[in-house]
């Protein structure tokens, strides 16, 4: 089972980070959307595994699963909801007043060519 | 009163004179005099004792561990400086009222100057080196503000970049050699440190330190080569330099110096970085000076030479230089403050301060011209006035002075400087005030009324005071002297006096004064020479050395940060993967010794689920609506996993979270393209797939080495398992940690998610008053449009659902203490209740029916959190501590009541009014010119006695895009 949530904990990585790296806005917000599925769950998973505990507390129950990662990721979903529309409302500002969702400031990629031909 | 009192008043003062202009001119000058009164008369009280030999002191504790304490101590050098600093003070703010012109903002004047004193009063009052710093800096920045006070004006912008640069620069030095000298002294306390004198000099860290502290005072009293400054910050207003660059700021330095004195000095490196940066200074300064033609520049220069010649002075290591510092800092403060007012009095009058259009004016302004002769002859070295004294003190020193082996080179260049500084006091006095009258001042000038003159002319009492009677002011002298060197009985045994018979120093003084007046004879010929000499202009020089230091930051930071954001992403994602590689290859990893968990397959099957819709996305991304739909599955996904990991409270969130998240992505396509256009070349493709490779690796090992190893050490987890139920009364501990045992961080959390909500309020503002409006409301559709856009069902099944929605809601919120829920998970149910009527009935229609606008709702929430958390101080208990009971009311069963429950109730509310004011902002941009605003919650109505024609039917052609 461990194997399952690390594996899927790459893939979510590894796609947020690809699609992170694309050149326009709205792939990069959802690049960072898969990137927080990606750290909620590590962050979850650093409680260790535990199918079929209780969450609540009960009478005669001594294993309990870890409610502080928990706690921590609860609020970490709610407020990433926030950053996404933050960040979404900045990529649709400049596309609604440039005509342009490109993430790299056009201009300054122009004169970076000619001095910088990696770019 | 208390130190604090005194350091904290000016400080606090500084809000009055902004809000006094309001009740005219002089109500502000008022309330700013009588601020700085009050401090030098709080001062005063603790003269007594402290010239009777105690030290005040007031302490408290601030980050002891970082050994950073506000601790404030009163001694003689403290009383010293504190006082010149706010008796000069006074006369400057007196002054200041009658020099401004209306159209100057005097509320802003005062509240900066008042800023500034209350820095300088702490540099003089600081125990603590790291306080003295925080004000050190604090001085730095009052000062930039004061310079640069004419706006306007772009030499007083400049020159007050350049005094920030500057002096912000010895700052930054001056920081790295007190962090030295307090670790070697092993505290940051200056009187533990002034007891340190052996350990410091002996250390190997003793030589940077001196050279970094030294750093820091060079630049703040102008030292040689860093004198450039003060010239150019002479375009502040003239009561800004009487105060800044005469008697207080540059003299910080100098105090500086002093108060190290006990444990720099005395060595060898100390005697000749000093010694030769002042004579330096001292010689430059003077021999420059002579040749300003402006007033205010030759009186920068010459105070540049003072300060050069006060730190030579300190740079001896003598007692004897000590003591003859001491009074010369109060000599130049009371003459060269009065002179620079005497040089505003000039340019408020005559409106020009230029020399060659001047002279003559002794008849027309008999009251300045005599000030200015008593303070320019005192400053010349004239017999009978203060500087007299000290000067013939100066070259005392200097013919005991063996510098570079030479025991006749400091006394040569000590008699140079004073010979300029004789001919440029001279100057100054005849080139402005004797000679012929003119008739092309721009100006006609007459003496100015009382309020210009009298702070000067009351700074001639010390002037002509000290210069008759030294000896009145030879014990304070003394002690002071005894406070800088350490120790009141090496303080020498040497009297203040007009007269000590016909000796070198007297020799030397006459040379001075004769030499000055065979300058000012051949100052034509002299003039001539030095126009002809080609010599380096500091101002193009840091000019130049700015935009070579701007360039090379550039060049580096533009690598780095050229607003490629897919360049600094991936620098970033790979040192990050680089940096977390090497600390797994070099450190102790974790031993997986953990048995795995069986697989099932239910758990299978989510897992494939989600790593084919994860794939699906990589591979369809182009194809925006699919992704959304893919990423619906993903979370889904996500919020399955957590409940089967037995985390009911994440996988509630989660999915409720997911909705919303959806719903906000789907109203951005609204506006953005439904396609990425193909534009990566296939090797961007596989460099990037490469990096995305190896940091999923990285993340996706780290995860299974943490899942398979044990806690490498006990986790604080039990803590909360333990004292949930006993502490704070839930039995769902996740709840419990969020609201009281983590309720603070909850706290900040809900808040920055109100941050967040109104800065997308804000944005959207700003656009919809921008240009992008008009385009907003004209744009066409791009696909066909539904001509049932409220459709009957869902409006009607949204209208029955609401009820129950908010049931479950309140259900969630209540139970949440005790079982999964709580106030995140019912704010977001809620929050989707009232999406759906926006989206069953319309925007329009639903705002028009909601009665509270979601700014309000977001406010409430944070505000009831922070009364419920306040709510614990009355009961004598921190901050958020929750207090719960069981209650009983007949037909009920028994129930809890916990305060924690007010502040969830502000949680929820804060997460409703935060979901819906983002997503609200978006509806509000979809918003078309033609939009018909609809009393009706449906489009086709059956039960409607008069059919209306429906919306959609009125266009049935769709539109050309725009």
């Amino acid at each position: 089972m461990e194997a399952l949530v690390a594996s899927a904990v790459g893939l979510l990585t590894a796609a947020g980070i690809y699609l992170v790296l694309r050149l326009r806005t709205f792939p990069v917000i959802i690049g960072t959307s898969l990137l927080t599925y990606a750290v909620n769950i590590f962050l979850f998973g650093s409680g260790r595994l535990l199918p079929d505990a209780p969450a609540v507390l009960r009478d005669g129950v001594d294993v309990y699963t870890d409610p502080l990662p928990q706690a921590l990721v609860l609020t970490a979903i709610v407020i990433s909801f926030g950053m996404t529309a933050v960040v979404v409302i900045i990529a649709l500002g400049s596309w609604l007043s440039n005509d342009d969702d490109r993430v790299d400031a056009p201009a300054l990629q122009q004169e970076n060519e000619t001095v910088d031909p990696r770019a | 009163m208390s130190l604090f009192l005194i350091a904290l008043l000016p400080f606090l003062g500084a809000l009055l004179p902004g809000l006094m202009i309001l009740a005219g001119r002089q109500a502000c000058f008022g309330a700013t005099f009588l601020v700085t009164l009050t401090a030098l008369v709080g001062l005063l009280t603790h003269a007594p004792a402290v010239l009777g030999g105690e030290v005040v002191q007031a302490q408290l504790a601030w980050i002891p561990a970082l050994g950073l304490n506000v601790n404030l101590f009163l001694d003689p050098l403290g009383l010293f400086f504190a006082g010149l600093i706010l008796v000069i003070g006074l006369l400057v703010i007196y002054y200041a009222r009658h020099y401004l012109s209306r159209d100057d903002n005097m509320g802003e004047f005062y509240s900066y100057l008042l800023l500034f004193q209350g820095a300088m009063i702490g540099i003089v009052l600081s125990d603590n080196i790291l306080m003295l710093l925080v004000f050190w800096e604090l001085t730095s920045l009052s000062s930039f503000l004061l310079i640069g006070f004419w706006k306007h004006l772009p030499a007083g912008r400049q020159g007050a970049r350049m005094a920030l640069a500057t002096t912000g620069m010895g700052g930054l030095a001056l920081i790295g050699g007190m962090l030295i000298l307090g670790q070697i002294a092993g505290s940051y306390d200056l009187t533990v440190i002034l007891e340190n004198r052996e350990a410091i000099q002996a250390s190997p860290l003793y030589l940077p330190a001196l050279v970094l502290i030294l750093l820091g005072c060079f630049t703040k009293s102008a030292q040689f080569p860093f004198h450039y400054w003060l010239p150019h910050a002479m375009a502040a207003p003239t009561p800004v330099s009487a105060y800044l660059h005469s008697a207080t700021m540059v003299k910080a330095g100098l105090f500086l110096m002093a108060r190290m004195w006990p444990v720099l000095a005395g060595t060898e490196a100390w005697t000749y970085i000093v010694c030769t940066a002042g004579l330096l200074t001292m010689v430059i300064g003077a021999f420059i000076a002579f040749f300003k033609h402006d007033l205010k520049a030759l009186l920068a220069f010459s105070t540049i030479s003072h300060l050069g010649l006060i730190a030579f002075l300190l740079g001896t290591g003598t007692p004897f230089g000590a003591m003859t510092a001491v009074f010369h800092i109060l000599n130049h403060a009371a003459f060269k403050a009065a002179l620079f007012m005497t040089a505003g009095i000039v340019d408020h009058e005559a409106h020009t301060r230029d020399i060659r259009r001047l002279g003559g004016l002794r008849h027309l302004m008999p009251i300045t011209f005599a000030i200015a002769t008593f303070a320019a002859l005192a400053m010349a070295g004239f017999p009978l006035l203060n500087g007299f004294v000290s000067k013939e003190m100066f070259l005392e020193e200097a013919l005991h002075t063996t510098l570079y082996s030479s025991p006749l080179l400091a006394a040569g260049v000590a008699t140079a400087g004073a010979i300029f500084s004789a001919a440029y006091s001279f100057r100054f006095l005849g080139h402005t005030f004797l000679g012929q009258e003119r008739y092309d001042y721009p100006h006609k000038p007459h003496d100015p009324p009382a309020g210009l003159w009298l702070s000067p002319a009351l700074l001639m009492i010390p002037v002509i005071g000290l210069g008759l009677a030294p000896f009145l002011a030879e014990p304070f002298v003394k002690i002071v002297t005894g406070a800088v060197i350490g120790d009141p009985a090496l303080v020498p045994n040497y009297h203040l006096a007009i007269w000590h018979g016909f000796k070198p120093p007297l020799y030397l003084s006459a040379v001075a004064i004769l030499g000055g007046l065979l300058m000012l004879l051949a100052f034509n010929p002299l003039m001539r020479a030095w126009d002809a000499t080609p010599r380096p202009e500091a101002k193009s020089i840091f000019d130049g050395l700015i935009a070579m230091s701007v360039r090379g930051a550039n060049a580096f930071a533009e690598r780095l940060h050229d607003g490629t954001f897919t360049r600094y992403a991936a620098l970033m994602i790979v040192t990050t993967t680089g940096v977390g590689f090497y600390a797994w290859v070099t450190g102790s990893t974790l031993t997986t010794s953990r048995e795995m968990l069986p697989l099932s397959p239910p758990a299978v099957a989510g897992w494939a689920m989600l790593m084919a819709a994860t794939g699906f996305i990589i591979v369809a991304h182009h194809n925006r609506l699919a992704v959304l739909m893919l990423m619906g599955i993903v979370g889904l996904m996500v919020s399955v996993g957590f409940d089967y990991f037995s985390a009911p409270d994440l996988a509630l969130t989660q999915i409720s979270v997911e909705v919303v998240t959806i719903i906000l992505l789907l109203l951005a396509l609204n506006f953005l393209p439904n396609e990425t256009p193909r534009e990566t070349s296939g090797m961007r493709k596989t460099r990037d797939a490469v990096i995305a490779g190896a940091g999923g690796l990285a993340a996706g090992g780290l995860m299974y080495t943490i899942l398979r190893s044990d806690f490498p050490a006990p986790s604080i987890s039990d803590y909360h398992l333990a004292n949930s139920y006993k502490g704070g009364g839930g039995d769902n501990v996740v709840n419990v940690i969020l609201v009281d045992f983590r309720g603070f961080d909850t706290f900040g959390e809900i808040i920055v998610l109100g941050i967040a909500a109104v800065v997308i309020y804000a944005m959207t503002e700003a656009l919809l008053r921008s240009s992008v409006r008009a385009r907003l409301l004209n744009r066409g559709y791009e696909s066909e449009r539904a001509g049932d856009a409220h459709p009957l069902m869902m409006v009607v099944l949204t209208r029955v659902m609401m009820p129950i929605v908010l049931m479950v809601g309140v259900y969630v919120f209540l139970r949440g203490h005790n079982e999964p829920g709580g106030g995140f998970i019912a704010g977001l149910i809620v929050a989707i209740a009232v999406l759906m009527q926006y989206m069953a009935s319309g925007f329009a229609w639903a705002a028009n029916r909601q009665r509270y606008p979601y700014h309000g709702i977001i406010g409430a929430g944070v505000l009831i959190a922070g009364l419920t958390g306040i709510a614990s101080w009355f009961t004598g208990h921190p901050f958020l501590t929750s207090a719960f009971g069981y209650f009983r009311i007949p037909p009920l069963e028994e129930f809890e009541l916990a305060t924690a429950m007010g502040f969830d109730l502000g949680v929820f509310l804060a997460v409703v009014g935060a979901v819906m004011l983002s997503l609200e902002s978006f509806s509000r941009l979809a918003r078309r010119q033609d939009d018909e605003t609809s009393d009706y919650a449906m489009d086709i109505d059956p039960s409607r006695p008069e059919e209306p024609e429906p919306l959609g039917t009125l266009r049935q052609t769709p539109r050309e895009d725009s």
